[in-house]
């Protein structure tokens, strides 16, 4: 019997190879974004990378769940500072940009950013 | 809800107390048990302790080298006990006896302590040691070289500092460790290093910028010194003959009253730093402005190693 498996989209993303290489670039991109840096002011990088490397598995699709209460909960103290869909909408411009910068391909891209806006509602406290 | 946790936590087979929510270190220190502690954050490991028995929570052995967590220690300060646990006091061959072999001033602040110990500490220029009085108190101190070289600010009112600037070569001590991840590896001696720190920041640079020369690094090696003014530089002298010696190194005091803030000399000096490593050192404001700075300039986050300086805690 043969049998073809689908690959997921966390395989043709490159899995935890390519969150290693798309990590630096959109933190760094986040970071220098003036719509959204005052959010990441004065927070401690190593814990903000480990965070960002569990968020870019989850929106590739790989083994990172958030439920969406650990989603409002992390995020109640930014929403208490003003945190709306202009924000959500950068970091999502970022990701984009992220990984073309990196060649994914437009329809993988696309894919990402459909997985990250399931989580906006959770994020933004709605 | 209990104010008394489910677990129960026994120093030397005597229970002790242990309030929800709280760290093995409260829990001993309410029930009047000298720990010797300091930073209170996991990263001085002064409150080194060896469980006997019972689970140890993960997070009490961040940071603790293999051969340490494999003897169970861990650290009273980032314990919250989970369940039984007993815990005793490091054995014998964690702290080593060691003796000072010279205290000076290097500037009017900062003093030069080196030390002998009576074991190899094992350690690399870079790491930090914790040095204990007789009496226990315990600081860690930053190594500046392949000697046991420690330079200590001087502190108004600080315990350790004030004691150190007292005390005369061949008073004993005990130490402990090595920690810490910043140091220098050799595995590309072609790549551009830049180090930099404030302050007594420049004891661990010092002894990654000596161990990086020694071990033959071919590529360029910067390191920024920052103070408020000349007074708070030191070893001027010495780093200026080194960079005379070497033509891959470059030694740049940075004074805030004359160059600007540390972070932006640097950015000026380096626009782009895509291929190069970083390590940063001195208290942990510099710190962290200034690994973010070398980040944005293009360093890849884990080609920057930080040491931040934490403060002892009074409490």
């Amino acid at each position: 019997m043969h049998i073809t498996t689908m690959s997921t989209l966390y395989e043709q993303l490159g899995g935890a190879p390519a969150v290693e290489a798309a990590v630096d670039l959109f933190y760094r991109k986040v970071l220098l974004d003036d719509r959204i840096s005052d959010f990441f002011e004065g927070v401690d990088m190593d814990r903000q990378i480990s965070k960002q490397k569990a968020f870019l598995t989850m929106v590739f699709g790989g083994p990172v769940s958030y439920s969406g209460q650990d989603l409002r909960r992390g995020h109640a103290h930014l929403v208490a500072r003003g945190l709306n869909d202009s924000h959500f909408n950068a970091v999502i411009e970022n990701l984009g940009a992220s990984l073309a910068e990196l060649g994914v391909a437009s329809e993988l891209i696309n894919e990402v950013a459909a997985l990250a806006e399931t989580t906006r509602a959770d994020v933004l406290g709605k | 809800m209990s104010l008394v946790s489910s677990s129960t936590l026994s120093w030397e087979g005597t229970p002790v107390p242990c309030l929800e929510g709280d760290t093995a270190l409260e829990a001993l220190l309410r029930a009047g048990i000298a720990i010797p502690h300091s930073c209170r954050a996991g990263a001085c490991q002064s409150c080194l302790v060896q469980a006997k028995s019972g689970v140890i929570p993960a997070a009490a052995q961040q940071g603790l080298k293999e051969s340490l967590r494999a003897q169970n220690y861990l650290l009273a300060c980032l314990c919250r006990p989970e369940q039984d646990l007993t815990l005793v006091p490091p054995g014998p061959g964690v702290r080593i006896p060691a003796f000072l072999t010279e205290v000076g001033w290097l500037s009017d602040s900062v003093l030069r302590v080196r030390l002998a110990a009576t074991a190899p500490l094992g350690h690399r220029p870079g790491q930090y040691l914790t040095l204990f009085r007789p009496d226990g108190l315990g600081r860690s101190y930053s190594i500046a070289g392949d000697d046991l070289e420690l330079h200590v600010r001087r502190i108004p009112g600080g315990a350790m500092s004030s004691w150190l600037a007292e005390a005369q070569a061949g008073d004993a001590v005990t130490i402990q460790g090595p920690a810490g991840d910043c140091f220098y590896t050799p595995n590309d001696t072609a790549q551009p290093l830049l180090l930099a720190g404030a302050g007594t920041g420049l004891a661990p640079l010092y002894g990654i910028l000596r161990d990086a020369l020694r071990q033959g690094h071919q590529g360029p090696i910067w390191l920024y010194h920052g103070a408020l003014n000349e007074r708070g530089l030191y070893l001027t002298a010495e780093l200026q003959a080194m960079a005379a010696e070497h033509a891959n190194f470059e030694y740049r005091p940075a004074l805030l009253d004359r160059d600007g803030p540390l972070p932006e000399l640097i950015s000026r000096d380096h626009p782009k730093l895509n291929s190069w490593r970083g390590f940063v050192c001195g208290d942990p404001t510099i710190v962290n402005l200034l690994r973010k700075r070398l980040f944005l300039g293009g360093m890849a986050s884990r080609a920057i190693s930080a040491d931040a300086f934490l403060p002892a805690t009074l409490k």
